[in-house]
């Protein structure tokens, strides 16, 4: 085992270097920042967007005393329920024939002008107002102008009933509520890591096996150890990413966003939750990268690997699907299942240390992951040696030399 | 304590339906330059493969410096694969270390020894050149001290002169024996006799996946008798009684093998039957002739000449 383990390190540390001190691992480093900057500058458009479409300009056309306590009245209830939840108005000026001036400020009278603005026009007066425009804008307002209108009409000092409020720690199911939510924010980042770096893995073999350097470390070293130290290489440099840019993101939001949500806190407390994703995210990334070594190791070439990782992200999609479908079942059979399966473990024993304040759950699935990374290593190796590492066969397929049994004598 | 640095007792390979190695039994002792001889997919690399455990054999065992576990005996092993490969990355000094690592050599300690290697083969400038900026002979090279940079006592060659000028050939069987001289056990296959016959002291010869001949270089020339290459100027006469039923001619020339009598008495007939001898030579078989014998013509024709093939020794 000590002889193992050497070797591996001996694998590990010249992979690790390998990566490290290459100009690419920048570029890996700088990746969260594309989707980041897409995302930042989608969310802003969106938000946009959603300000322009859900504070829309409605005319007033009213007589002049109504319309200043109109807008009076708005004044005073944004103060109270917030300005974003009622639209903007504009007054007009009453000219002649109402209707008519109602068709020119809504565009309906076929002529485009520079007024068309509004969503809808409130005519009328207090006694009996009208609000004019499509079906849609016309329901989506109605309440809130009547009860602007309402409050207009009230008088002008009087205050707002204060309402006494009583604050508790919180509610248990208000609690378990945000606690789901950790749990599978917790396994979205751990999915979207995992995804981002275990993936990387299937082609991890493919430059030994292009410079014929397989054999002298097959010669030299247990074919485990190989297995074993190309992992921790990437997990080594996968630590390192991750520590990148939780740093970056961190001095990010001390900079431009302190006032971001924060999630709720887990069951079992932020410094062991953190810890524990920390680890399960290891463990996550040993048995899907354990797997995804021994597929990849089959590949002989860059083409062959190419064509398996959409395969290999789907079977991870799949396991992220299934986690996150039990996470609102826990304690049920499909819950515990996932908590089981070696693959779908690390997720869902993270939600369950959103959820729950079990200690050792989390050492017994622990032990029970590292167990199976090693199985799955040795099972890979395996097949790697027996299926690749030999010389004179035939050449033959991909799924061919994955599945086949050497030939025995007869 | 074993006095063999390699025992394989009938190893078979198979793949799929094809008999790569088919019953081999070797023996290697312990300080010498051993030899495989044979033609291109005889089964040398797959039976190399199987002493070093890279691929375990369907049947048979191996002891290797007396372990039946290969890789238990890896840190005293150097092994350089027909298929040369190294990390293109590496600098030429952290690529010998980094195999002297593979096979136990503290890295600080194969970095030393690797430029030190480096220097007394006359490649002290490229030490720290990235391999990909090496030729391919400098390559071959590197290679070949990271196989040797933690002082194993035995040293597996795979074909070690193939793609090496005649230059580096020489060189490298300078290094075979300096590593023999040193109580190292050096074993390479190739295909090429002539560096068989000037390096080995053993031989094993493979065709078809078995050993038809396994033994002393001397041993598999004995196993032919001398040729007889002799002139005339009489063409017909009482001598000719003195010449085996089936020697050839070739205008004035009579090829023939030399009788078990021994040469005194086909001398004298010769003499005495006015054969009127111009020219009389005795030549000693070479290896080829004898893998020619041993493992048969079509064998010996996949085998590259390489333009060295070795010439019949003189008597």
């Amino acid at each position: 085992m000590k002889e193992l383990f050497r070797s591996s390190f001996v694998i590990a540390r010249r992979d690790f270097a390998a990566i490290i001190f290459s100009k690419a691992f920048f570029f890996f480093l700088l990746g969260p920042l594309f989707p980041l900057a897409i995302g930042l500058g989608a969310g802003s458009l969106g938000e946009q967007m959603a300000r322009d479409i859900d504070q829309p300009n409605i005319a007033v056309l009213l007589a002049s005393d109504e319309a200043i306590a109109l807008m009076a009245a708005n004044e005073r209830l944004s103060a109270q329920i917030g300005a974003g939840r009622l639209p903007t108005f504009t007054v007009i000026d009453q000219q002649g024939d109402s209707a008519a001036q109602v068709a020119s400020l809504l565009g309906s009278d076929g002529k485009k002008s520079s007024d068309t603005k509004y969503i809808a026009v409130l005519s009328g007066s207090f006694g009996k107002p009208v609000l004019t425009g499509a079906a849609q804008d016309v329901m989506r307002w109605q309440g809130e102008i009547g009860l602007l209108i309402s409050t207009a009409q009230t008088a002008v000092d009087s205050a707002p009933v204060q309402v006494q409020t009583q604050i508790i720690a919180d509610s248990e199911g208000a609690k378990e509520k945000s606690q789901l939510l950790t749990a599978q924010a917790g396994q979205v980042v751990l999915f979207l890591l995992t995804m981002l770096l275990a993936g990387m893995v299937l082609s991890n073999l493919v430059e030994e096996k292009t410079n014929k350097i397989i054999e002298i470390l097959a010669a030299a070293v247990p074919i485990d150890a190989i297995f074993l130290g190309k992992l921790f290489a990437m997990l080594g440099m996968a630590f390192i990413g991750i520590a990148v840019w939780i740093t970056v993101g961190a001095a990010a939001i001390e900079l431009f966003g302190p006032g971001l949500p924060s999630l709720p806190v887990p069951e079992i407390g932020w410094p062991l939750f953190l810890v524990l994703a920390f680890l399960y995210f290891a463990m996550a990334y040993l048995l899907l990268g354990s797997l995804f070594l021994g597929i990849g190791a089959m590949a002989t070439t860059v083409r062959e690997v190419q064509t398996l990782s959409m395969p290999v992200t789907m079977a991870q999609l799949l396991v992220f699907g299934l986690a996150a479908y039990a996470v609102t079942k826990l304690g049920e059979p499909i819950e515990l299942f996932t908590a089981f399966f070696p693959f779908s473990s690390p997720f869902a024993m993270l939600a369950r240390a959103a959820q729950m304040d079990n200690i050792w759950q989390h050492l017994l699935a622990l032990g029970w992951q590292i167990m199976w990374a090693f199985i799955i290593v040795r099972i890979s190796a395996g097949i790697f040696k027996r299926n690749v590492m030999k010389s004179g066969g035939q050449k033959r397929g991909f799924f061919k030399r994955m599945f086949s049994r050497p030939a025995k004598v007869g | 304590m074993s006095l063999n640095a390699i025992e394989a007792r009938g190893l078979v390979k198979y793949f799929d339906d094809f008999c790569a190695v088919d019953g081999i039994d070797l023996t290697v002792p312990k300080g010498s330059i051993f030899g495989i001889l044979g033609p291109n997919g005889a089964g040398k690399t797959t039976m190399l493969r199987m002493l070093l455990g890279i691929i375990d054999p369907d049947e048979g065992t191996r002891k290797l410096l007396g372990s039946e576990r290969p890789l238990s005996v890896a840190r005293q092993v150097g092994y350089l694969p027909e298929e040369r490969g190294l990390y293109q990355s590496m600098k030429a000094y952290d690529a010998i270390a980094f195999m002297g690592a593979l096979r136990g050599l503290p890295l600080k300690t194969g970095r030393i020894q690797g430029r030190q290697l480096l220097e007394e083969n006359g490649l002290g400038a490229a030490a720290d050149k990235e391999v990909r900026m090496l030729s391919k002979g400098m390559a071959q090279t590197v290679q070949l001290l990271g196989t040797i940079v933690h002082d194993p006592k035995l040293i597996v060659l795979d074909e070690p002169f193939s793609g090496l000028d005649a230059l580096n050939q020489g060189k490298l069987e300078k290094l075979i024996r300096k590593q023999a001289e040193q109580g190292v056990t050096v074993i390479f296959s190739t295909h090429v006799i002539a560096h068989a016959e000037r390096l080995c002291e053993e031989i094993a010869i493979i065709a078809g996946g078995k050993v038809p001949f396994h033994g002393k270089v001397s041993t598999a020339r004995d196993r032919l008798r001398p040729q007889v290459r002799l002139e005339t100027r009489n063409n017909e006469g009482p001598w000719r009684a003195a010449l085996p039923a089936d020697c050839e001619r070739e205008g004035s020339f009579w090829h023939f093998t030399l009788p078990e009598t021994g040469v005194e008495p086909l001398l004298k007939a010769l003499i005495d039957g006015e054969a009127g001898i111009e020219s009389l030579s005795i030549e000693r078989p070479g290896l080829h002739d004898a893998f020619v014998a041993i493992a048969g013509e079509a064998a010996a024709k996949e085998m590259t000449s390489n333009g060295d093939m070795p010439q019949r020794e003189a008597a």
